[in-house]
Formats: C-alpha cells, structure tokens, sequence
C-alpha cells in the first residue's frame, strides 16, 4: 500500500513538473490538435454541395426572427396568439367536461354515499372536498392545456425557443448574468424544478447561482392556467366581448413579459451586490428549423405535460381539499379554523388589494401551483357560508364553467384589481415545494435556497401594495 | 444520398432475423451490457435513447434538454442492455457540471460501449467530441444521425471511409423516423460481444513538446496501472490538472476500475 501511494504522488509530481514544461498555452495545442484531426477526416469522407448555397429560407427565417428590430415584436405576438386560441378554445370543452363531472357523476355519488349510509363528515371529505376538487381541476384546467401545451411544444420542437433566447441572450449578459440563463429561463416556462436542474449548463457558480435563484420568475405550468383563467374572468370582462379574447391574452403575455423583467432585474442586483462579477462568453448554437412532427408532439406534450399537470393537480388537490374541508370545519368557539386566519390576515389582505382567502389558498398550495384556484375556490364558498348540496362547510357548488367560477369569486368580493393582484402574486411568489427541494439539492445550501423562496414573496407584497395604493388613488378621483 | 438508409431489410440479412428488439423502458433488472449515449446538444440523443428503450423521455429542439443522466433498458438478440443518456456536450475538457456527468460517467462507469451521436450535417465539428471519447475508450459505435437533414442539404458522407478512418462502426440513421435503427442496435450487440473490435483513431499532436510529456507520463502510469486502456487520456488528463483524475490516483480508484481479477486478488492481499 505504501509502495502504491509513493508511485502515485511520483505520478503526479511529475505531471506537475511536465506541465510547467509544456507551458501556459497546452490547452490550446491540444484543442487545436483535436480540431486538424477532426477537420482532416471529415474532409476525406464528406463531400459538400458543389455550388455555393444560395440564400435558404432558413437564414432569411432567422434573420427576421432574431432581427433587433423585429425579434421581440414577433415573440410577443406569437405568445399573444398562443394564449388567444386558448383562451377562446378552451370555453366549450369546458363546460362539458364541467356539466357531465358535475351535473351528472356529483348527484350519482351523493346518493351512493347516501345510499350505503356514509358518515356526513365523510362525505363531506371525500366527495364534497376530494371529488369536488379533482372535478374542478379536470373540467377548467383541461381543456386550456390540452390547447396551449401542444402549440408550446411544437414551438418549441420547431426550433422557434432557441431564437428566443437568443434574443434575450445580450441583455442577460448586460445584467452581469450567463447568456444561457435565457436557455434555463425558458426551460422554466415549463416547470422551474426542471429549469433549476438546467442550470447545470452555467459553468460559473455565481451566475449559475442567479440562474436559480431567477428562475421562479418564469412562469411554470402549474401557473399558466390560473393566469389565463383569471384573466379571462376578470380582466376579459372588464372591456367589450368582442376584443376579451384578444385582451385576455395581452394581459398574460404581459405577465409573462413582467415575468422575464423581474428575472433581469434581480439577476443585475445580485450581480452588482451579493453575486459580483462579470459576465463569462459562451456560444450559443442556434438548431435547424426541424418540421414538427405533429401526431407525435400531440401525443407527447399530452403524455409529459398535460397529463403530468393534470395528475400533480389531482394528487394533491385531493389532500387539499380534505385540508381544506378540515379548516372550514374544525371550529374553535363557533368559528371555523379557515375564518379565524381569513378575518385576521384579511385587513391586511386588503392593502394588498387582496383577501385572506388567497394568503390562506397560498399556504395550503404550497405542494403545487396547479391547486391554488381550487383552493380559493373551495375557500371562498366555505368562507361565505354558502351551503352545498346536502353537505357543509367546504363545498363547491353550482360551478358549471368558467362563468361558474366567475360568479363564486364576484360573489367573494372579488374585482378586476383582486383579479390582477392575483396574477402578479401567481407570478411573483414562493416556488412550489418540488423546486424549494430542487433549489436545495442544487446549491447544497440553506441560504440560498430561503433567499430563492422568500425573495419573490416579497417582491410580490411589495408589487401588490404599490399596484393597489395607485389603483385606489386613480379610482378615488 | 446514394444508399437507402432503411430500405427494406431483406430477409436473409442478419441485421432482420436478429433484429428482435425487445423496448424494456426502466426495467433495468440484470442486463449484460452497459452502452452509454454520448454526442453533442442537439444532434438527437434522447430520440434515439426513446426508439431503443420505448422511453418517452422528453425530446426537444433545444441544445442542453437532457443535463442529467437518463437510464434505461432494451434488450437485443437475447442480450440485455442498460442504456444511458449523457448530457451533450461539445467537449469532455472544461469543467462545467453537465461535461463532468458526461465524462466521468464514460471513464469511471465503464460502459461495454458508448454510442456517439454525431449531427451528419455537422460532421466536423461533432467529430471533436468523438474524438476526445475515442481517446478514453476504445468500445465507440458512431451513430450518424439527421442523415435526412444532410440530404436536403446534399452533404454526402462517405460512411464507409468514416468508418475506416476511425477504426469503429460508423452507422447511417435518421432516428425521428425511426431510420437506421436496427443497423445500430447491430453494431452496438457486435462491439459489446467483441465480434467487431474497435481499432480507434488516436489524436495525433505536432507539439513535441505535448508528445514527449504524454509519453513520459504514460509510461510512469502503465507501471502503476498496467491495465489501463486509456494511458494517454489519463496523462493528457493529469497535465491539465483535472481533480477528479488526480483524486482517483491518489486513492487508487483509477487501478481498481480497470484491474483484471487477477489484479483485484493481488490489490485484496496489499490491503
């Protein structure tokens, strides 16, 4: 054993010497090297088009899609379309998954239930919670993604993302960030836990570090229908019915923009405070445009996303909603556990242009983004009082569609400004616990996993203050 | 493009009868092969890791999908294969988290085969990569992928002279449609069962300099570890100071991997 470490340390001690021989630049030969050899064997067996490629439709493509000038209007427009058709496709579907799971499966249930002598509380547990909840879920989330997650991802298997980034990539690089941080941002787009572990692409700590602690500011799946939802509700309502599509969808867009504003400003703070330094050069290759292979990017954005959401939003809507049916139900002096905590955050709610309802939904949704509107939803009613069919507290009912749900959340007091505070704490808020637990994993350190948890939240109460003070100033005039 | 990728296997070839390749998605249990998927970002790895192991692994247009590794499992003329999906990358040199996953992964889990997935329409530049892999192991199957793209390009590519350039199948294939596929599966059953031995390209360097440090450091490693197949990657390894190199040195880690049982014997008696 002895023998074998004296060998070792020669070894290295002798790599040492040799490598003060070869001096500073061996890196260098040895690419270079690597790069002759590889050059002179293609060129033996690779033979290129004899004339010299005319202008393809690719470059021209390019060209328009990552010009200064036109980059960033298209990306928006094409966002904006996105969010268009599925605002305006997702209504009819809707209803009908709504009213057969509604109309039709909650009354056979209930006489089941009835039918073999189930306890109330039961009952009221799992079909007016669980049930309730999971149908909720399948009927307004649904369709929405079953529209936006195909079009995302033939986007995205067409190659138009890359040009995204490539696009953002100079100002993250302004903001002293790693240029492939646009890359992990939009990886976010579709789920922040995925989006931290693609940070691994930063070869750089600190910037790989901003990588993280930025990428909640992209919103994940779990939070694109409760944006397109409420804005189609509130924000599509409050102008003509004629242009509410076409509204709603700027109004999402614009949250996703903010979204991508917010990750550029704290990526240039933590770069000029905590995180200093500059910004490291890499390349970014941009991929062919590959014609998406429609039948398969159905089956796959409907396999990796739609389902995976739907089935995330269902496994934990179902403990919610039992926690939910709890807390409307476990009193303490003839007071429900969800109104004690609602009436006392509720005065401060409202200088957040919110209510106690959404703090509380925020709390109990903290396993995942997707449940938060059920949440709010089964909150409100319990909170109003409003009895469902044979049951308590903790019911929703009545809720045939998105106008269903409409109507729940007017009649909880809620306003256009409760509609676009909500949106903004969706977007500007603690990532959910898959990504905390991600973050941990990644960084290996407490601190920078609570400042990643803790900074959006109060980002997001600070946005919310402000939004609503002027709002009620202009209102007041 | 002369030759038909996928033209209909007649029934007489081997490549057909043998072709019974049965998809065990993360069924894992007991294979008899490691064969891991290296290539650059982009060139279509994680296509081909779903068309050999029936995965659904998400597959984008999109440099740096995969940064993890992936398993899976497939098995192929009555062998069972683990199949591994390594990040992409452009080279197994700097020190970024996804490389390290990628290099580490071919040199300390010893896979009986590494497929490299090289973008045909790309060949140059993807070539750097296979090389710097064809330094660390000798066992590498050349998938060239998006031979679809290279003809709607009209790059034409001497397959054959490829492959006799770098000592090691070179394999046609179009894996989004599913072209080319049993001709891989082929060459990777023939090289892990050493039907096909590999006599891979070794990069060859004008630096004398570079030459007499590697040589000097080969030799001093071959007596300290006279199994090692990748002598010269190790020495280059070590000149540029790589840790995870250096730490397996020191704790003997590099010996063990690659000792015969023989070896193991004598390494138990030392400790």
């Amino acid at each position: 054993m002895n023998r074998d470490r004296k060998n070792s340390e020669s070894i290295l001690s002798t790599a040492n010497n040799l490598r003060w021989e070869i001096g500073e630049n061996f890196h260098d030969t040895l690419m270079e090297s690597i790069y002759s050899n590889a050059s002179s064997i293609s060129k033996r067996s690779v033979s290129l088009p004899a004339e010299k490629e005319t202008v393809s439709w690719e470059k021209t493509l390019d060209k328009i899609l990552t010009s200064r000038y036109t980059g960033f209007p298209i990306m928006f427009l094409i966002l904006a379309v996105v969010f268009w058709l599925t605002i305006e496709g997702a209504n009819v579907p809707s209803g009908l998954i709504a009213s057969f799971l509604l109309d039709t499966v909650y009354p056979l249930l209930k006489s089941f239930s009835a039918g073999i002598g189930l306890p109330f509380w039961l009952d009221g547990v799992l079909i007016d919670g669980a049930y309730l909840a999971m149908a909720w879920v399948i009927s307004v989330m649904l369709p929405p993604m079953m529209i936006f997650f195909p079009i995302f991802t033939l986007l995205e298997d067409f190659g138009y993302l890359p040009r995204v980034s490539f696009n953002m990539d100079s100002i993250y690089k302004k903001v002293g960030a790693h240029g492939k941080q646009s890359l992990t941002m939009a990886m976010g787009f579709g789920c922040n836990a995925a989006g931290v572990i693609a940070t691994r692409v930063i070869d750089s700590p600190r910037e790989r570090l901003i990588a993280i602690i930025t990428n909640n500011f992209s919103l994940c799946n779990g939070r694109w229908p409760t944006q397109i939802l409420i804005a189609t509700i509130f924000i599509g309502a409050a102008v003509p019915a004629y242009v509410a599509g076409i509204v709603s969808a700027a109004a999402v867009v614009l949250i996703a923009v903010l979204g991508v504003v917010f990750s550029l400003l704290v990526s240039w703070g933590l770069s000029k405070s905590v995180l200093k330094g500059e910004a490291s050069a890499f390349s970014l290759e941009l991929p062919p445009y590959r014609p998406p292979r429609i039948l398969q990017t159905l089956y796959t954005s409907l396999i990796d996303r739609t389902i995976f959401v739907l089935w995330r939003a269902i496994v934990f809507a179902v403990p919610a909603g039992i926690v939910i049916w709890l807390v409307a139900n476990v009193t303490i002096d003839g007071e429900s556990l969800a109104n004690i905590y609602i009436n006392w955050v509720n005065p401060f709610a409202f200088i957040l242009g919110m209510n106690g309802v959404i703090f509380l939904a925020y709390i109990i949704a903290i396993p995942a983004n997707e449940i938060v509107i059920p949440t709010i939803l089964m909150l409100t009613v319990a909170n109003l009082g409003l009895a469902g069919v044979g049951a308590g507290n903790g019911v929703i009912f009545e809720l045939d569609s998105i106008s269903g749900t409409a109507n729940i959340l007017i009649a909880g007091g809620w306003t256009l400004l409760t509609g676009i505070n909500l949106m903004l704490f969706s977007l500007l808020h603690n990532p959910c616990s898959t990504t905390i637990y991600t973050i941990y994993k990644e960084t290996k350190s407490m601190k920078w996993t609570l400042v990643s948890t803790f900074l959006p939240i109060v980002m997001g109460l600070i946005v919310a203050f402000f939004v609503t003070q002027i709002w009620r100033l202009i209102a007041s005039n | 493009m002369t030759r038909k990728i996928n033209s209909n296997n007649c029934e007489t070839c081997p490549v057909h009868n043998a072709g019974n390749l049965k998809r065990l998605g993360i069924d894992m249990s007991s294979f008899d092969f490691v064969v891991a998927l290296a290539g650059n970002p982009n060139t279509g790895k994680s296509t081909v890791f779903n068309n050999l192991t029936g995965l659904k692994q998400h597959t984008g247009n999109w440099p740096g999908k995969t940064v993890t590794r992936a398993e899976g499992g497939f098995e192929y003329s009555n062998s069972r294969f683990k199949l591994v999906d390594l990040p992409g990358t452009y080279s197994l040199l700097s020190t970024s988290t996804d490389e390290e996953v990628a290099r580490d992964f071919i040199l300390f889990g010893q896979p009986d085969v590494t497929v490299v997935v090289v973008d045909a329409t790309r060949l140059e530049r993807n070539l750097n990569l296979a090389l710097q892999i064809l330094e660390i192991t000798d066992r590498v199957v050349i998938c060239l992928n998006l031979m679809d793209e290279a003809e709607r390009h009209q790059i034409k590519i001497d397959e054959r002279m490829l492959s006799k350039d770098l000592g090691i199948p070179v394999i046609p294939t179009v894996a989004r449609y599913n072209k080319g596929m049993n001709e891989l599966l082929n060459s990777i059953y023939e090289v892990a069962t050493g039907k096909y031995v590999c006599k891979p390209y070794r990069i060859k360097s004008s630096s004398k300099e570079l030459n007499y440090a590697v040589e000097k450091l080969s030799k001093m490693l071959l007596e300290e570890f006279p199994n090692l197949p990748n002598v010269k990657w190790v020495a280059l390894r070590l000149l540029e100071g790589d840790q995870s190199v250096i730490d397996s040195i020191k704790n003997g880690e590099l010996g063990r991997i690659y000792s015969t049982d023989q070896n193991k014997s004598e390494l138990e008696q030392a400790v």
